[in-house]
């Protein structure tokens, strides 16, 4: 019995795609180390996703304020507003949105990147030129995504929770050191460590996939 | 017709230290699609020969093939005394900082300068030279082709007729013993490409360089090359000089001078 072509390109899709990662832990952490061009990467990932991880952490964290504020209201439980907004925004909302953000700026650029320079025949050149391009430009940006990705996750959660004590203060006013004593004494270690840790998880997915349809 | 038969190399390739690149027996195929029948080749020092064949004809696999790109199913090719299957990928670099390989398409760096560009292959290769010898290294090239002003440049600044030049520069700056051009004036004007031509032979004879010429730009082949080989249906059809191969009756050889 033959499986419906669908079923067959899913499975070589994820066969191909196994195979590139195990390619990437076979090669990634033997030497030649491409040190400086990790550090380019890190730079070009994390520090110019900034202002869009930022920009929506901001809008999401005001929004998510504005919109829950009335039905708190309605139960009277206005003061648990950043507890729970300051939960929902780390354990969760935080990671999936900036990694949703992050996958569609950063995978899809490393995706066109990699294809462009492979249809350029730079990645022959660099072959030529004594380098593995393998190791030079997929094992660098898939570490580089897997590194940066937590930092702005951590970071978009501190726009996000700025932006919620703004939204706070548009219709109440509460002091910004209140509002964070509330958001943090909701939270606990164990708040942040799966979300952080799922982070590392998303940031590899990312660049991997970007790497592997562009290479 | 001159039968490239007649010119077989025989028995091993690594014996025989006449040429500096030697194929013998390469076979290359896609599946089903045979793209390179029992090819054979003989490049001797300071030869500049034009490999010449229509479009799809195995041409560019042919040469990446010889730089180690692309392994071949059988046959031996050898350049400048080592097997290229048989290296390692250690012994390969070595090979290749000797070999120079101009890409149809420049394959110029998008993210780099003009002078990182240049200073890539020397960084990789792990040649050890100080700032400043690299730097003049690169004006040094740079001047050759014309284009020493570029070296702070992107290569989205430059014409199409500049990144050839620079692409040239960078397959010159290893001071390689033999190149590779492949469709060297693909995607250029009549004037440009002429030009591009004239470097070539000029670098040819400066350098004292090997060449394998990939084209099937008559022009371009009837100014740069010693010998010309056609590549037909996978196989060396005929060779000649340029006036040997146009006085040729042969229906297949004809057409590319017509």
């Amino acid at each position: 019995m033959s499986l419906p072509p669908i079923w067959r390109q899913f499975l070589y899709e994820t066969g191909e795609i196994s195979r590139f990662t195990g390619r990437f832990f076979s090669q990634g952490f033997k030497p030649r180390y491409e040190i400086t061009e990790l550090l380019r990467q890190c730079f070009i990932i994390g520090y110019k996703s900034l202002p869009l991880i930022g920009l929506t952490g901001f809008i999401m964290g005001l929004v998510l304020t504005m919109q829950i504020r009335p039905s708190l209201i309605s139960y009277g439980a206005e003061s648990q507003l950043p507890a729970m907004v300051g939960i929902a925004i780390v354990r969760e909302i935080g990671p999936v949105i900036t990694a949703l953000i992050f996958a569609g700026k950063i995978g899809s650029s490393i995706g066109a990147e990699l294809g462009s320079m492979k249809v350029t025949e730079q990645i022959d050149a660099m072959e030529v030129s004594g380098t593995n391009p393998f190791k030079y430009l997929v094992v660098t940006r898939v570490m580089a995504s897997t590194l940066m990705l937590p930092v702005l996750v951590i970071l978009g959660n501190a726009i996000s929770l700025y932006g919620s004590y703004l939204g706070v203060n548009i219709r109440g006013v509460t002091s910004f050191d209140l509002f964070f004593k509330q958001v943090f004494d909701a939270l606990s270690f164990k708040d942040f460590v799966p979300a952080f840790i799922k982070s590392y998880f998303f940031g590899f997915a990312v660049g991997m996939v970007g790497c592997f349809k562009g290479f | 017709m001159h039968d490239v038969a007649t010119i077989a190399i025989k028995g091993d390739a690594k014996s025989n230290s006449d040429g500096v690149l030697l194929i013998n027996s390469l076979h290359k195929s896609f599946g089903s699609n045979h793209v390179l029948i029992d090819f054979n080749l003989k490049l001797e020092g300071g030869e500049q020969v034009a490999v010449l064949g229509k479009s799809g004809s195995g041409k560019s696999v042919l040469i990446k093939c010889i730089i180690g790109l692309l392994v071949p199913d059988e046959g031996v090719i050898n350049v400048l005394g080592h097997d290229i299957e048989s290296l390692n990928s250690y012994e390969l670099d070595q090979v290749r900082t000797k070999v120079g390989f101009l890409f149809q398409s420049n394959a110029l760096y998008d993210s780099m300068t003009v002078r990182e560009n240049l200073e890539f292959p020397l960084r990789r290769h792990s040649i050890k030279l100080t700032p400043s010898e690299r730097y003049n290294k690169v004006i040094a090239v740079l001047q050759n082709v014309g284009l020493a002003h570029t070296v702070d440049m992107m290569p989205a600044e430059l014409s199409g007729g500049m990144r050839k030049r620079i692409a040239l520069a960078r397959t010159l700056i290893l001071e390689p013993e033999i190149i590779l051009y492949d469709e060297p004036t693909t995607g250029l004007d009549p004037i440009t490409g002429k030009e591009i031509s004239r470097l070539i032979k000029t670098i040819g004879e400066k350098y004292n360089t090997s060449a394998l010429i990939i084209s099937h730009d008559m022009e371009c082949i009837r100014m740069t090359s010693d010998r010309i080989i056609m590549l037909i249906d996978g196989k060396c059809y005929a060779q000649g000089t340029y006036e040997e191969l146009k006085k040729s009756n042969d229906e297949k050889v004809k057409q590319f001078f017509e």
